[in-house]
């Protein structure tokens, strides 16, 4: 029944009781109740939810950039908080991606992507080697010397895509990665992310509003409610890989995608 | 900031540059011309008016001035220690105002305790307090450096805190997820952020230095293209003046266009370095 890989090694991310309140003492918001989830190594989990779901908080907890109030967190069995002190050993297996590409605009593509090496002291011959070698990968070959600003918003994604991939961490964040590109460049990244994915074999985590975008990449979906965020339903897709764009149109895929319409409007 | 150029391949890049191009020629074909213009307006109004030699000499005696002024040792003295003071006060100016801007922008308490008696040394005529400085620096070049240190500071400092405060939260969190050391964050992400906004700052900051420079010398002193021109003044040397005020002007131009190429160099990837 469970197809998603289960080995004997620990799961890549373990979340126990972890929970999140925003703003002052009067005015609590809080955005995510007490959560327990765990990812297996090498699991497509893609979060799902309306706005204010609480998935972007937690994504951003995981990818340590905002600390929990309470709970437990692991990364590779590594404790991520300590308290509100994020432990920087837990953080070296986590790439993270965002909604906006963020690439740096004074710095070159391959020097973008080269960026975490660079921070990691890596030889410039050296590191601009791997950027070559993640252009290819991700798509953008033939653009390393360019300006970010002469790239259109789908291959600067791709670009923040390589950027997360260049220090090989083992887990992959991605925070609404292509919720500001156009429906047709966003098919066309859903196939890359897919073959990325299955390239690398990386443990991804990715958080969308969009179920079309979930049923497709994901192996399971995570459905959080609002106020307060919490996780609804957990959906696993047992469509096999690798999924193509016409995959969206059979019945297995629809079947999923129409109980999960229902129940987002549900909740929501 | 990033993410500002529009989605999809950029526009026919060539043609864009050929626009560039042509509007990048204008200002060298107009500017003699309106030049030319100005000074045989000068010279027809001093012609035919009959206004006295004291209150406006013809173009072409100060031309002969300004020749003579450009010969003469004693006049490239006079522009040595200008040009010293304006460079050695812009420089303290960037180190004291880049560095103090760094450090408010990013310590609030700072900010609040320091603000009073920053904006404290700007409301104050400053011009003003020059005659103080030649009290308590003397009548050498010290003073001069100085003023011009005091005058170009502050949009350096004003420029330097909105450029920190203006980095963009998102490239922030690149950096925070990828562990990067404080030293990294400021020397990766902060400086060339705020790098445009500083040198908006630097280019206000030498028009300041210069005017600094000068004045200083106006009051004290006996170096310096300010006290040259205060000196032709007061022996009635009209041309001369002329010449001196001339000359400053451009040096000016000289030293902001050095700033306009320095954006160049420093931020070619800036929407203000490209033309």
């Amino acid at each position: 029944m469970d197809h998603v890989p289960m080995s004997a090694e620990q799961p890549a991310i373990i979340l126990s009781g972890i929970e999140k309140w925003y703003g002052t003492r009067d005015r609590p918001v809080h955005a995510l109740s007490p959560t327990d989830l765990s990812v297996a190594e090498g699991e497509f989990v893609v979060l799902l939810g309306p706005s204010g779901c609480g998935k972007t908080t937690l994504l951003r907890m995981v990818g340590g950039l905002i600390a929990p109030t309470s709970g437990r967190l692991t990364v590779e069995g590594q404790l991520l908080w300590q308290g509100e002190q994020r432990r920087p050993e837990a953080v070296s297996e986590l790439g993270m991606v965002f909604q906006d590409a963020n690439l740096f605009p004074w710095l070159s593509i391959e020097d973008n992507i080269a960026l975490p090496l660079e921070l990691k002291g890596m030889a410039r011959t050296e590191r601009r080697a791997k950027a070559h070698e993640l252009c290819r990968l991700v798509g953008i070959g033939g653009f390393e010397r360019r300006w970010p600003r002469e790239l259109s918003g789908g291959m600067r994604q791709r670009a923040a895509i390589a950027r997360a991939l260049s220090y090989d961490p083992k887990i992959l964040l991605m925070d609404e990665p292509f919720g500001a590109l156009d429906a047709m460049t966003r098919d066309a990244m859903n196939l890359e992310l897919q073959r990325i994915w299955m390239d690398t074999g990386k443990t991804i985590i990715l958080v969308t509003h969009s179920i079309s975008e979930a049923v497709f990449l994901a192996d399971r979906i995570v459905l959080l409610s609002p106020r307060p965020g919490k996780i609804d339903t957990i959906v696993h897709v047992p469509i096999p890989r690798p999924r193509r764009s016409e995959v969206q149109s059979t019945r297995a895929f629809q079947d999923i995608a129409l109980a999960l319409r229902q129940r987002l409007a549900a909740i929501s | 900031m990033s993410d500002s150029a529009p989605v999809g391949t950029p526009p026919s890049d060539a043609l864009a540059r050929r626009r560039g191009v042509r509007e990048g020629l204008l200002p060298w074909i107009t500017t003699p011309i309106l030049l030319a213009a100005l000074i045989g307006l000068w010279h027809v109004y001093v012609k035919w008016s009959g206004i006295s030699h004291f209150i406006l000499p013809a173009p072409a005696d100060v031309w002969t001035e300004w020749l003579r002024l450009m010969t003469n040792p004693r006049g490239w003295n006079h522009t040595y220690w200008t040009l010293y003071a304006t460079l050695a006060g812009f420089g303290w100016a960037i180190v004291i105002g880049v560095g103090l801007g760094v450090a408010i922008a990013r310590v609030r308490w700072l900010e609040l305790t320091l603000n009073p008696f920053i904006v404290a040394t700007q409301v104050i005529p400053k011009v003003a307090l020059v005659p103080l400085f030649v009290v308590w620096f003397g009548f050498g070049v010290t003073s001069k450096v100085i003023v011009a240190a005091v005058l170009a500071f502050f949009p350096i400092l004003t420029n330097t805190v909105l450029g920190v405060k203006s980095i963009d939260e998102g490239h922030r969190d690149v950096m925070t997820s990828l562990n990067a050391t404080r030293w990294q964050i400021f020397r990766r992400l902060e400086l060339p952020s705020a790098l445009p906004y500083i040198i908006t700052g630097l280019e206000v900051g030498i028009v300041l230095a210069i005017i600094g420079a000068i004045v200083g010398e106006y009051l004290g002193g006996n170096l310096g293209l300010g006290r040259m021109l205060i000196e032709r003044m007061n022996a009635f040397e009209m041309d001369e003046m002329f010449a001196i005020l001339i000359h400053m002007s451009m040096l000016g131009f000289l030293l902001y266009f050095s700033i306009g190429i320095l954006r160049r160099l420093l931020i070619p990837w800036h929407g203000s370095a490209r033309r």
